[in-house]
């Protein structure tokens, strides 16, 4: 009954999805407030119908109901519950489940949040969002319906892949959605605003927060992946430059320009036509993501499905959405009023800059991404396209970025001074060269560009820091005036500091975990010691264990700094019956930044056991650097400013705010 | 400065950060990109020593000698040729005899392929589709994979594993 319910309650949003694309629309036409409010109904109660459906099929993971194929294929009795429920989205069907029943989210909250909106306007996007909902609501249920039953249910499941039993499937996918599907709500404002023909701050507005919450989702997604990956593989990587993580990187490079267009269209007006195109195309990469992921047109770990069908369903509904909305405004972009003029060395210069850099260098992972497959259809010729090639353009391209990042918020709106902005920035330029030589020195020898990559990093941060220090008067005078200055700074102005600051901090993770990483690669027994940069490793004991759904040899190893031992690391390979599949379960030792990783290869049957151990110098700088722009991000959030329906600040308070 | 003059400035901007983006695409396209190869494609195309490239089939059951130091070589076999790979490292804890396979390094002058990735893409009934496409092609396609791969064993997230330096990456 459940797998029933759960089903009709999806055909019902769907439904309800249609009218919600039909109505509003006509509604706006014809100026019938009546039918436009169709939309808020809609909206919410397609969410209700979405979380009925997505509780339904959660209800029949945990309750382990294998009548129901998804449930066989994906779900074993003796799996813990924390993964009977997160292996809900572990498979294609249940992750586009999750897909929708997020977009409806986004769209419920427009609904509800949306008070302040003209309502035409909010008509006019929640049928957008309706359009989007519909095709993929169609998807799921002519091609990838998880309700389906089975004609002879089995005792016993499949179980889930080994390696999805992780606490990470409970986190990224979740978060990497809400980032991709987030950023539909701004390419239906964009829509919106064009078919409307009428854009202005306001339209920035409304959006900014939406992007924004898009944009940290995203960000947090994709490091937590980053991080998954560095410690599930078991051999300590981070970063693939695999398809499918450039599915994700290229969304979130598009939607970091489109944040930093939406400042200047807020601000000055100006960028109209752009931020407009940057929202289509930020969206668009979402679902060009979704296609690479979902269609199995990759030779990725990723290509969950392989159904030939899905693919070209999932590709038709690109094709439409993408070349739609591209000629939509084609057509209409032009109609839309050019703003503010500015001198190319001004803020809003400045920000262009950045858009430049970010969507050449998204420009450079699309090609590398998408040149293999389309070389292969029209050749046949098979090529890998890996970390060399995007290390030779993407790496390059960020340089310059980094270089001009501390002079951007230095700079004035409308027309920049160049020369004070680098004024300022003498202090960070001299930390920077600081820096620098330290570096130098302590890796003499070695290679000249990762001392130089840490002095860039330091001079973003440096130049971060000295941004808000200016700002407040900090030094210059007395410390009841800065302290008063700190608390009147818009907290947006703070979110730029640590969301800036933390670029250069997984800057210097990433530099020191691949320039310094060291590793050591042996074979061991009990009782034998190896030592990695100044750690001593001891194998204690090899001891089998039994969980509840594998079986497990685990490693103990004692840590030692100068004869003295400090901690011990039990990494484990772990052998799933079921699947007759085994994983490395890493052990990881965190010292500062600084993390000792242990993963084990293969047994051998004379009770020695192969074992790699790395040494990471400040490999969580990889990851702090994200969760601090993150955070900047959610402090720019919380700026009166910019939270949704709050009324624009008084006048007492505007005048202790520093000019930005 | 005019309006003109600014428009041109940015456009001009613009145009040089493009043509430097094309020019590091082009130049990286040049040097970086592998192949993909067959043991047949080897041998009928006559790869130089020292070329880089993936080579893909199964592993040939029977052939895999573990030597000292984590050395191991073995055969990589596409049905009707088959050539020697030699590896020093950890093999993926998904690499097994009689299952695909893909390698990344170059051949040496005695023709034997030394690795420096070795990749397994696969659980029991999963092929890397590189390797499968290859068997296809070469009419060494064995049903019993169809059967499986109908049978309701979709490639579902796959475990990838890989060794210093390779790649494989689950998310």
């Amino acid at each position: 009954m459940i797998a029933e319910s759960g089903h009709y309650a999806l055909v019902l949003a769907f439904g309800l999805a249609l009218i919600q694309s039909t109505v509003p629309i006509l509604g706006a036409r014809w100026g019938e407030y009546s039918l436009m409010n169709v939309a808020r109904s809609t909206a919410v109660a397609q969410l209700l119908f979405v979380a009925a459906s997505f509780a339904a099929l959660v209800t029949l993971h945990v309750s382990s109901d294998f009548s129901v194929v998804n449930v066989v294929e994906n779900s074993h009795s003796m799996k813990p519950l924390i993964y009977k429920i997160t292996g809900v989205w572990g498979n294609h069907e249940g992750s586009m489940l999750l897909w929708v029943s997020i977009l409806a989210l986004f769209g419920g909250l427009v609904a509800i949040f949306g008070n302040n909106l003209p309502i035409s306007l909010r008509a006019h996007v929640l049928a957008v969002q309706a359009w989007i909902a519909s095709a993929f609501y169609l998807f799921i249920l002519a091609t990838s319906n998880p309700f389906l039953r089975i004609a002879n249910p089995p005792i016993e499941g499949q179980d889930l892949n080994p390696v999805l039993q992780d606490i990470g499937l409970a986190v990224h996918p979740p978060m990497l959605y809400l980032g991709y599907v987030g950023f539909s709500i701004s390419f239906s404002f964009a829509i919106a605003a064009l078919i409307e023909g009428r854009i202005d701050a306001a339209w920035a507005r409304w959006v900014r927060p939406w992007t924004l919450i898009a944009w940290i989702f995203l960000t947090t997604g994709i490091a937590m992946g980053s991080y998954w990956a560095y410690y599930s593989l078991g051999w300590g990587g981070w970063w693939f430059w695999d398809p499918v993580e450039n599915a994700s990187l290229m969304p979130w490079l598009a939607g970091t320009a489109l944040l930093h267009s939406l400042v200047v269209m807020e601000k000055r007006n100006a960028l109209k036509v752009w931020t407009i195109l940057l929202s289509i195309l930020t969206f668009s990469l979402s679902l060009l993501g979704t296609f690479l992921v979902r269609s199995g047109v990759l030779t990725s770990v990723h290509a969950f499905a392989n159904d030939p069908r899905r693919g070209v369903f999932i590709l038709l509904i690109l094709c439409v959405f993408i070349g739609g909305s591209l000629s939509l405004y084609a057509f209409r972009a032009s109609s839309l009023k050019q703003g503010g003029l500015f001198a190319p060395i001004s803020r809003e210069g400045a920000l262009v800059l950045n858009n430049l850099l970010l969507t050449t260098a998204c420009a450079t992972v699309f090609v590398g991404t998408l040149y293999p497959l389309a070389l292969e259809v029209m050749t046949g010729e098979k090529i890998s396209v890996g970390a060399p090639f995007f290390n030779l353009t993407f790496g390059p391209l960020f340089v310059p970025l980094l270089i001009a990042l501390p002079f951007g918020p230095m700079l004035a709106w409308k027309r920049g001074d160049l020369l004070g902005a680098a004024q300022r920035l003498i202090a960070a330029g001299i930390v920077a060269l600081i820096v620098l030589a330290f570096v130098l020195a302590w890796s003499f020898g070695g290679s000249t560009l990762a001392p130089l990559a840490i002095a860039l990093a330091m001079f973003v941060i440096a130049g971060a820091v000295i941004d808000i220090t200016e700002r407040v008067g900090m030094f210059r005078l007395p410390l009841g005036v800065t302290i008063r200055r700190a608390r009147g700074l818009p907290r947006s102005a703070w979110g730029t500091m640590f969301a800036h600051a933390g670029v250069g901090i997984a800057l210097i993770g990433i530099v020191c975990e691949t320039s310094w990483n060291s590793e050591n690669i042996r074979t061991m027994r009990a009782g034998d010691v190896t030592n990695i940069a100044g750690y001593s490793l001891k194998l204690e004991s090899l001891t089998p264990r039994q969980g509840p759904n594998y079986r497990e040899m685990a490693a103990k190893f004692s840590v030692l700094v100068d004869g003295r031992v400090i901690d011990t690391m039990t990494p484990s390979k772990r052998n799933f019956t079921t699947r007759n599949a085994t994983t490395t379960e890493a052990a990881l030792l965190s010292r500062g930044a600084t993390q000792l990783y242990i993963s084990l290869g293969d047994i051998g049957t004379d009770g020695s056991i192969t074992v790699r151990i790395y040494h990471k110098p400040f490999v969580l700088f990889i990851w702090f650097g994200p969760v601090l722009m993150a955070f900047g991000g959610a402090l720019s959030l919380s700026d009166r400013r910019l939270r949704v329906g709050a009324p624009k600040p008084a006048k007492a308070v505007r005048e202790l705010q520093p000019a930005e | 400065m005019t309006r003109k003059q600014r428009r041109l400035t940015i456009i001009g901007g613009s145009l040089a950060v493009l043509a430097v983006a094309a020019a590091l695409v082009l130049n990286a396209m040049r040097d970086s990109i592998l192949f993909f190869s067959t043991p047949k494609m080897v041998a009928e195309k006559h790869i130089q020593p020292g070329k880089r490239f993936r080579l893909g089939g199964l592993v040939q059951p029977g052939s895999l000698v573990r030597g000292d130091n984590l050395k191991v070589t073995f055969e990589v076999s596409d049905g009707s040729s088959e050539l020697p790979v030699s590896y020093q490292g950890i093999l993926p804890d998904l690499f097994r005899e009689g299952q695909g396979v893909v390698a990344e390094g170059a051949l040496d002058g005695s023709g034997v392929f030394r690795a420096d990735t070795v990749l397994a893409k696969h659980d029991e009934n999963y092929m890397p589709k590189d390797v499968a496409d290859a068997l296809k092609k070469q009419g060494h396609w064995k049903d019993e994979y169809e059967a499986k791969a109908k049978g309701g064993a979709r490639m579902d997230g796959n475990a990838a594993s890989a060794t210093p330096g390779g790649q494989g990456a689950m998310r």
